[in-house]
């Protein structure tokens, strides 16, 4: 065989790869990317290790901070605070959230979209709102103090609805996915055997929903024990590891005490993080290809039963949204409640709010825009990329990593980093720059797997058949594929902007007066400043997020009617 | 083997000992091939074989771990996809959804600086060629699969590659479609004397549209050959079991060109490699190649006699099963037509003398 081989070899040109344009541009493009995720991810959360480590100085201390730490009393006391807020809310959002995504997959009660349309109402305010909501009704001027029974909303008691309300739809959203996905056929198998309707419940309800309610359980108090919003709106003198950092790090300027709460914060993101990843992986395999989807039979007592349910959820969320809506429309509250616009009309009252708001609405489209462009083009760098399998493995692996990190983290490493003074890009903190910056990374690891799955769901042969004609795949990228997924692309520009116009937690160490944002603006409202036109701040967000929401499916609707001769549904 | 890298005068394809590993596992053993101008070549194997490995091999997109490519003279071995010649059509078809029927065929096209008129005379010609002319302005999500198909081919041969692969391009189809399909794409590719390469697991198809089938198992290629000599002479139990049926009778070599099955000595053509007298082999025979008459049985014309077990209707022909009291109750499948089956009263329970002929008795060492 060799000598043929050889004696063939004598008429045969041995052609060289080029370094093409493509081979390039895909090299590039992933170095690119690498590195900004390097720069905006990476090196600020080992500035945030290192400082933890380290004196005021510069000089390692090793775990000095941390011993530290541990012997104030008024630090580690925020670790049992933390600890019960993030217990409690868990439990009581994951009990109701389970109920309502009961009524909703397993019921025959009526109005279940509007219900699912309800569920999701918290998303579109700051985690600020029901906070402000909760003064208006139970604060020192609140209209319904009395009920209050001598209790103060200031604490524990407020944190907890606060993040009830703020947690509700992500445990909604999860628990509805995991009972929707029930298969019939075990409902049969256990009636057949004469199973009763609790031991059927107890059987293969649960067991059925048992990675949902997992998965619900760590997203619900991972959000609870990182958000800043609600306990700094209205935990008074009930600290907790998140607001302990932004004392710390902006009251006291004691930045390595804030390195240190926000690795302690760091760690049950982390965990919550790797536990879930390893969770889903399972449920893929649960749920059979041949399985029959489980259809609800009409109960008149148990419908019943959960359609108050439903109302009673929906009404405590639309009651506190309906507070502050309405807190910002009266004239003078709580003493003269007669309706009108004016805390909306911009140069008059309030010009303060209004330049955030705007400067909201600049960070929320630029985010949408050019996180949108990144992510999307980063991910089809990642899945369809060909050769540096490494490369985009470690892409693809620090895509990842955003989502075990909570806001606030990410906000003190950004500080802790780029104020550096040898770091070049130190002059980039306080502008518009940075908080974009922050914002994409912080909402990188959702809009990113979205990204993959709609990447993996078309041909996986386009970039073949492109390079067969010599076509570099760029621009089959564009002409193909970007079309292809652009409501997709929608979907994360909407969520990004959304999440943008509603963020606290990591850009409230990086704002400056001139750019400072409408949602960090509500962190200044305390007791005093819970006037109607103060009110009008936060509904602004959720109204503007709302209108965000009719126009993306506007646009998604207009995009499907130009696209559906090829778009088979 | 095989006559891997003979440099023939008109080898347009050659493949030297191509390995491909997919981490600890070989999907692609030392395979080397050859591939004429012009030649039509279907690569045939069970589902895992390592056809569709070998095909993207052939295109670069899933390069070969060791082993060198060479296509018209040159090695193009380490050349990414975009710097080898080729067009390829895919199981999917892999056809733009967002793009008419024109614009995919045209698509290799706009890039190569060709003015719009010319493309447009390029794309009505591909069209036309393959009869779809009249759907130019449809997008593929309104076309039929066997229509879809076509369209993939014509944007495979718009640019004019020197080499067209091919993967299952059928197995999507409804039956009758992929036999009218199979006509046409053999036709088109003998009309532009177009070297191809077509994976396939049916061997119907590969029997049907192949110049030359490369049979592979398990990451090796068992046996190269037109479809009769696969059919005819298949060099081993895989490629006789693989295509087409064949009786597999165990039996002991006594002597040159013979061997004994239970008490019966057969003749056969001998093999390539002498066997020793005394070793186990296994004899083959297909069952449309058996023989039956009304005579006595004789050893001189390798027949003995055998009773009718039973018989089964197929249609177009009988399939009885012979059972042979001399070959120690051993069952032979045979096809009979409906004239034997009548002339020789071919009945169950119906002694018979049945022939294995000389000519068509394959003889393979036993495993
Ligand atoms: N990317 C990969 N990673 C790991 N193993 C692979 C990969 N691609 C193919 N294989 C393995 O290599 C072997 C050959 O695969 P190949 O796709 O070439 O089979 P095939 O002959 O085309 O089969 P089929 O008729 O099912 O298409 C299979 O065992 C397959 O599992
Ligand atoms: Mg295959």
């Amino acid at each position: 065989m060799s000598d043929t081989g050889a004696a063939a070899a004598a008429s045969v040109t041995v052609r060289r790869p080029k370094v093409a344009g493509e081979a390039l541009v895909t090299w590039t493009s992933l170095a690119a990317l690498a590195l900004f995720l390097l720069v905006s991810m990476v090196l600020p959360l080992y500035a945030l290790l290192s400082k933890s480590f380290e004196d005021r100085s510069g000089a390692f201390v090793g775990l000095a901070n941390y011993a530290a730490y541990v012997t104030n009393p008024a630090l580690f006391q925020s670790i049992g605070n933390s600890l019960f807020i993030a217990l409690l809310s868990t439990a009581i959002t994951t009990v109701l959230a389970f109920l309502f995504a009961y009524g909703l997959s397993r019921t025959c009660i009526p109005g279940k979209a509007l219900f699912r349309a309800i569920a999701a109402i918290p998303i579109l305010a700051p985690s600020l709102l029901p906070g402000i909501a909760l003064v208006y009704l139970f604060g020192n001027q609140g209209m319904l103090k009395s009920w209050m029974m001598g209790e103060s909303i200031y604490g524990p008691i407020g944190i907890v609805i606060g993040m009830v309300f703020f947690t509700l739809p992500h445990a909604v959203m999860i628990l509805y996915t995991a009972l929707s996905l029930a298969d019939a056929r075990l409902y049969e198998a256990a009636q057949v055997l004469g199973a009763g309707r609790l031991k059927t419940f107890l059987t293969v309800t649960l067991p059925g929903a048992r990675y949902g309610l997992i998965s619900t359980i760590l997203v619900v108090f991972t959000l609870v024990i990182t958000d800043f919003g609600v306990p700094k709106v209205i935990g008074g003198r009930f600290n907790v590891l998140a607001t302990d950092v932004y004392k710390q790090v902006v009251g006291q300027q004691n930045f390595e005490m804030g390195a240190v709460v926000g690795m302690i914060l760091l760690l049950p993101s982390a965990i919550a993080f790797v536990v879930d990843r390893l969770i889903q992986r399972r449920q893929v395999a649960q749920f059979s290809s041949r399985a029959v989807p489980y259809a609800p039979k009409p109960r008149r007592g148990t419908d019943l039963v959960y359609l108050l349910i439903c109302l009673v959820i929906s009404g405590f969320l639309i009651g506190i949204l309906g507070v502050a809506g309405f807190a910002s429309m009266v004239k003078y509250w709580p003493y003269n409640l007669s309706l009108t616009l004016a805390h909306y009309d911009f140069t008059a009252v309030d010009p303060d709010g209004w330049r955030a708001y705007f400067n909201s609405l600049k960070m929320a489209a630029l985010t949408a825009l050019i996180g949108g462009a990144v992510i999307f083009s980063g991910a089809y760098m990642v899945e369809k990329g060909r050769g540096w399998g490494w490369l985009r493995g470690i892409v693809q692996l620090m895509a990842m990593v955003p989502l075990a990190v909570p806001g606030l983290v990410l906000g003190i490493a950004y500080i802790f980093f780029f104020n550096h003074p040898a770091n070049p890009l130190n002059g980039l903190i306080g502008t518009m720059a940075i908080l974009v910056l922050c914002t994409i990374v912080h909402f990188y690891t959702v809009s990113h797997l979205t990204a993959i799955t709609a990447l993996k769901q078309i041909d996986p042969e386009f970039e073949s058949v492109s390079a067969s004609l010599k076509v570099p795949f760029y621009k089959t990228f564009w002409r193909v594929t970007v079309p292809v997924c652009l409501p997709t692309i929608l979907d994360i520009a909407l969520y990004l902007f959304v999440n943008a116009m509603t963020t606290v937690s990591a850009v409230v160490f990086l704002f400056s007066a001139r750019t400072k944002l409408a949602a960090v603006s509500l962190l200044a409202m305390d007791d005093a400043g819970a006037t109607a036109a103060a009110a009008a701040r936060p509904m602004r967000i959720v109204y503007t997020s709302a209108v965000a929401r009719a126009l993306h499916a506007l646009a998604s609707r207009l995009l499907q009617r130009q696209t559906h001769a090829w778009r088979k549904r | 083997m095989l006559d891997g890298g003979n440099g023939t005068a008109g080898a347009y394809l050659r493949i030297i000992d191509v390995t491909k590993t997919f981490g600890a596992f070989q999907a692609l053993k030392n395979v080397s091939l050859t591939v004429e101008e012009g030649e039509f070549v279907c690569f045939l194997g069970p589902s895992g074989c390592g056809k569709t490995t070998l095909l993207r091999a052939i295109a670069g997109l899933d390069p070969q771990t060791s082993g060198r490519i060479i296509q018209a003279n040159q090695d193009v071995s380490l050349l990414p996809p975009s710097g080898r010649d080729f067009g390829i059509v895919f199981q999917s078809y892999a056809l733009f959804p967002n793009l008419t029927v024109a614009k995919n065929v045209g698509y290799g096209l706009e890039s190569r600086k060709a003015k719009r008129a010319e493309i447009d005379k390029r794309v009505r010609e591909l069209l036309e060629m393959v009869g779809l002319a009249d759907q130019a302005h449809k997008y593929p999500g309104q076309l039929s699969g066997g229509q879809q198909q076509r369209v993939a081919l014509a944007r495979a041969l718009a640019t004019s590659p020197g080499l067209l692969l091919l993967d299952e391009p059928l197995s999507a189809l409804d039956a009758k479609v992929r036999m009218h399909l199979r006509k046409e794409i053999k036709e088109l590719q003998r009309r532009l004397g177009l070297t191809t390469i077509m994976v396939t697991h049916d061997q119907e198809e590969a029997l049907t549209m192949a110049d030359r089938i490369v049979v592979m198992n398990k990451g090796v290629i068992e046996q190269v050959g037109t479809p009769g000599e696969i059919y005819r002479e298949p060099d081993n139990r895989f490629v006789a079991d693989f295509i087409g049926q064949m009786n597999f009778l165990p039996g002991t070599v006594v002597g040159d060109a013979r061997v004994r099955l239970g008490q019966v000595q057969f003749r056969h053509r001998g093999t390539r490699e002498a066997l020793q007298p005394g070793a186990t082999v296994t004899l083959g025979v297909r069952p449309e190649d058996v023989v039956v008459n009304g005579g006595t049985p004789s050893e001189e014309d390798n027949s003995f006699p055998a009773r009718v077990a039973d018989l089964d209707f197929i249609g177009n022909f009988f399939r009885a099963r012979l059972a042979a009291d001399c070959l120690d109750g051993m069952i032979i499948a045979a096809d009979l037509s409906s004239g034997v089956v009548r002339d020789c009263g071919v009945e169950p329970g119906r002694p018979l003398a049945v022939s294995l002929p000389q000519e068509r008795i394959r003889v393979f060492p036993a495993d």
